[in-house]
């Protein structure tokens, strides 16, 4: 486990075994090289498509997997053991990458999860990776400056927060576990659920409260 | 271009009504399949094919699959649309399978001499 700690002074990524794609990824990638090249596509009208359907790839389990965590402490306890195998133990969730490490955020420490491309998001739990997270911008400034990045997602932590950034790795990808949030005593796995929110899984913003789904239609 | 049009997205779809759907459109399993799915609607926009010309080709490489022992369960189902699109562009004489594999293999290399968390991008020293 030790190895795979990355905080945030730490610049250094895994560079053993290079980067890695799959066969059918090689193959995508073939064809938009050769037909843009040739000048049959234009790859912004590829990211275009693709980003309209950002929301429609991956299973996107995520929040089901921490309202698990906030119902279950021995599921929660699994989940901070190896989170690869308890989300697979979950049954309906289809394959997750090797390595899936899920953080807990606590009131002592914040967790922040960064990655740098595709790759090492783990979209199977938390769908395709929104656009912010994949520009040089945030990648740079959440290592160099995290409070600064949460500010501009309108978190502001207690002083006293530690915050955490993990640097994923091509063998391991993070999932934050966010803190339940108070007055949801007693509300079902189903309904906690409807409070997490792709960012809190990120790291860069916080479960809804129940006020703010009161307001929404559920 | 730079906006897709959701009427050409939905075209697409009942014309080749085995698309994976759920009430509001295509649905992916992975990033990939997405990217699949868009380089081929964008070959569409150009006026390369036809739908139903896309269906009967992919189709036939589904019926080649299954032949082959493919269990059809829905999750293999891109796997037919790649194969579906490496055949039309060299049906239409926009490539071939060779300069599809030489692109492969500088893909790999590419991908094989980046560390981790840097972009991966083609060069010229990829093509050996």
């Amino acid at each position: 486990m030790a190895g795979h700690d990355h905080d945030h002074d730490h610049h250094d990524h895994d560079h053993e075994h290079g980067s890695e794609l799959s066969e059918t990824q090689l193959r995508v990638r073939a064809l938009e090289t050769v037909l843009t090249e040739k000048g049959y596509i234009d790859p912004a009208a590829l990211d275009a498509i693709i980003e309209a359907y950002e929301t429609k790839i991956g299973p996107r389990n995520g929040s089901v997997v921490v309202a698990r965590a906030w119902t279950d402490p021995a599921f929660k306890k699994a989940l901070l053991e190896d989170a690869t195998k308890a989300v697979a133990s979950m049954g309906h969730m289809s394959r997750v990458g090797d390595h899936l490490v899920a953080v807990e955020n606590t009131s002592q420490r914040h967790n922040m999860i960064v990655c740098t491309l595709c790759s090492c998001y783990p979209w199977e739990v938390l769908g395709l990776p929104p656009v912010w997270y994949k520009s040089a911008p945030y990648r740079s400034r959440a290592v160099k400056d995290p409070r600064g990045v949460l500010n501009d997602f309108g978190i502001a932590l207690p002083k006293d927060t530690e915050v955490r950034v993990w640097d994923s790795t091509a063998e391991t990808r993070f999932i934050v576990l966010p803190m339940r949030p108070a007055g949801t005593e007693g509300w079902s796995e189903e309904k906690l659920a409807d409070l997490v929110t792709r960012d809190s899984m990120i790291g860069t913003g916080l479960p809804l409260n129940p006020a703010q789904t009161d307001s929404k239609v559920k | 271009m730079s906006k897709i049009d959701p009427a050409a997205a939905r075209r697409a779809t009942e014309s080749v009504p085995s698309i994976p759907c759920d009430a509001e459109g295509p649905v992916f399993r992975e990033p990939w399949e997405a990217q699949a799915f868009a380089l081929t609607l964008s070959l569409y926009d150009r006026g390369l094919f036809q739908w139903p010309e896309w269906a009967a080709i992919l189709g036939d490489e589904i019926k080649k699959a299954q032949a082959a022992g493919d269990p059809d369960t829905g999750e293999t189902y891109y796997r037919h649309w790649l194969a579906a699109l490496e055949r039309i562009v060299a049906e239409k004489g926009v490539t071939d399978a060779g300069t599809l594999r030489k692109y492969f293999d500088a893909w790999d290399h590419a991908a094989d001499r980046t560390p981790h968390g840097m972009p991966i991008e083609l060069k010229p020293e990829d093509f050996r």
